[in-house]
């Protein structure tokens, strides 16, 4: 009885807190490393004043926004506006489970992993929805509405690029998706190159998806304030912020795993410790994509609204449809795909 | 042809690969930032910032209330009362009060002083705490003249040929 109560209960639960405990530390660097890097392209430093080179910039911002006090506006209600942030934060952290991190390294290798993945970071937009329902202000109304109608297109568009990811891999499950991408030609084996109309697709939409910018009119400060949290405040203005870079980091792995051969050394096996699949493979990848979000805020001025559902339902939706059938063709002839 | 030609330079987001190289360029470039309380930006020797009034090195007040600095003052801000002194009866003032707020720091008062008394210091960080700290009297003029002295006479002494 007591062993069944450990395996089933206290060890599931040590798993869970060793990757959403890592997710969150990751999230307090991700936001100190964007406004560093931010910084640098506006030719500015950036934090440095919190600890060595501003490391600790994060960890003072959390203390901050935990003692602050949680406003409730008037006619909110209450229940809802205090369950949007939670329905927020916990898709995008339920959805590491799936995550291989390398070919053992997985909470949960569930042979429908990427189903749910689609599935978690959908749901991640009710939360958004009901903060803005609930917080009785027609900035959030229209903030989350916008981030609805943004999230569902670029959900298609996103949709059809793992479709293509799937009739090469010929498998739902992120381990093996991984390892459809082995081969001796080590990087050009890679989804990417056969998929790469795609791939451009598939990080643009996850940008659209995250509500990032350029595609952050959820947000909108200069129109609609702060869009879908412009009521929110203390913690629960920082668990949306943590979900939010939660999910940035995920599609940031998601990408890497889908289209860069995740773990997979891009260098031959016979080169040593560089060469070897490896962990860190995963890592350098995923912070490359990372960056790339941080990227593109510092470079690209918002979209207006019509643009990126023009974006979303006339160009990347016929592209990742055209690249379906040719996905399908190359499985077909067996010029890519496992 | 040129419709073709902009359809796929849009579509192989060229103008955007060259905003991204824009940036990367700018992230690696040295930074404008001045860390201020630290580093300072060099100031010239006529810059002009809270006032003083000067000695001469034997101790005597240079000032002798000819009164030409609340005359020449545009904006107002010098208020002059004087009197002979009690000791020698030398022509002297008794009150000399500068309210800053009303200051422009423009340094007509300096330029118009006959005997070098009323001058401006590079001092530019200063504030108040209280309502009416903003008007400075005689004695903390004289006082910051006397604490300043060696550094207003060198800008002096570097200004001193193009006067």
């Amino acid at each position: 009885m007591g062993e069944q109560i450990l395996n089933q209960l206290i060890w599931p639960v040590i798993y869970i807190l060793c990757i959403t405990i890592p997710v969150i530390l990751a999230v307090a660097m991700f936001v100190y490393w964007e406004r560093k890097v931010i910084g640098w392209m506006h030719v500015r430093m950036g934090p440095n004043k919190i600890g060595p080179l501003g490391l600790l910039q994060a960890f003072a911002d959390v203390v901050k926004l935990l003692i602050k006090e949680v406003i409730l506006p008037t006619n909110a209600n209450k229940f809802l506006y205090y369950l949007a942030p939670m329905l927020a934060l916990v898709p995008a952290l339920a959805a590491w489970a799936v995550i291989p991190f390398n070919d053992k390294l997985v909470l949960s290798n569930a042979n429908a992993g990427l189903l749910y993945l689609l599935a978690m970071t959908s749901l991640g937009v009710y939360g958004i929805i009901l903060a803005g329902w609930a917080s009785n202000s027609r900035y959030a109304l229209l903030g989350a509405m916008r981030s609805a109608a943004q999230v569902i297109s670029y959900e298609l568009a996103m949709g059809l690029c793992l479709v293509c990811v799937l009739v090469l891999a010929g498998s739902l499950n992120l381990t093996d998706i991984v390892h459809a991408q082995a081969g001796s030609k080590g990087i050009l084996d890679w989804f990417w190159l056969p998929l790469l109309p795609v791939f451009v697709v598939y990080f643009i939409s996850g940008v659209a998806e995250t509500n990032r910018a350029p595609f952050d009119v959820a947000e909108g400060e200069s129109e609609i304030v702060a869009g879908f949290h412009v009521e929110y405040s203390g913690s629960a203005f920082a668990i949306f912020f943590l979900a939010e870079y939660a999910n940035m980091i995920l599609v940031s792995f998601l990408a890497s795993i889908l289209f860069l051969g995740g773990w997979l050394s891009p260098f031959p096996v016979t080169w040593g410790f560089i060469g070897h699949a490896s962990f860190f493979w995963l890592f350098i990848k995923a912070f490359m994509f990372a960056f790339m979000f941080l990227w593109f805020r510092a470079t690209f001025p918002r979209y207006r609204y019509d643009q990126i559902m023009r974006l979303g339902w006339k160009v990347f939706i016929p592209i990742a449809i055209v690249w379906v059938l040719v996905a399908g063709c190359m499985k077909f002839y067996g010029i890519a795909g496992a | 042809m040129k419709r073709i030609f902009n359809y796929f330079n849009s579509l192989l987001l060229a103008e955007l690969f060259k905003g991204m190289a824009l940036t990367m360029r700018y992230m690696f470039s040295p930074k404008y930032t001045m860390r201020y309380p630290m580093e300072h930006i060099p100031k010239s020797n006529r810059f002009r910032g809270l006032h003083a009034l000067r000695r001469y090195a034997n101790g005597e007040e240079r000032c002798i209330a000819c009164k030409l600095c609340e005359a020449v003052c545009p904006a107002l801000a010098i208020t002059i009362d004087s009197a002979p002194r009690e000791s020698d009866g030398q022509r002297r003032t008794t009150r000399y009060d500068i309210d800053l707020f009303k200051c422009i720091f423009c340094g007509f008062c300096e330029e118009s002083c006959p005997v070098d008394s009323i001058v401006e210091t590079s001092i530019h960080e200063y504030h108040f705490e209280h309502r009416g700290e903003n008007v400075v009297t005689k004695p903390q003029l004289l006082a910051i003249g006397d604490r300043f002295e060696a550094d207003i006479a060198a800008a002096r002494a570097q200004d001193a040929a193009y006067r």
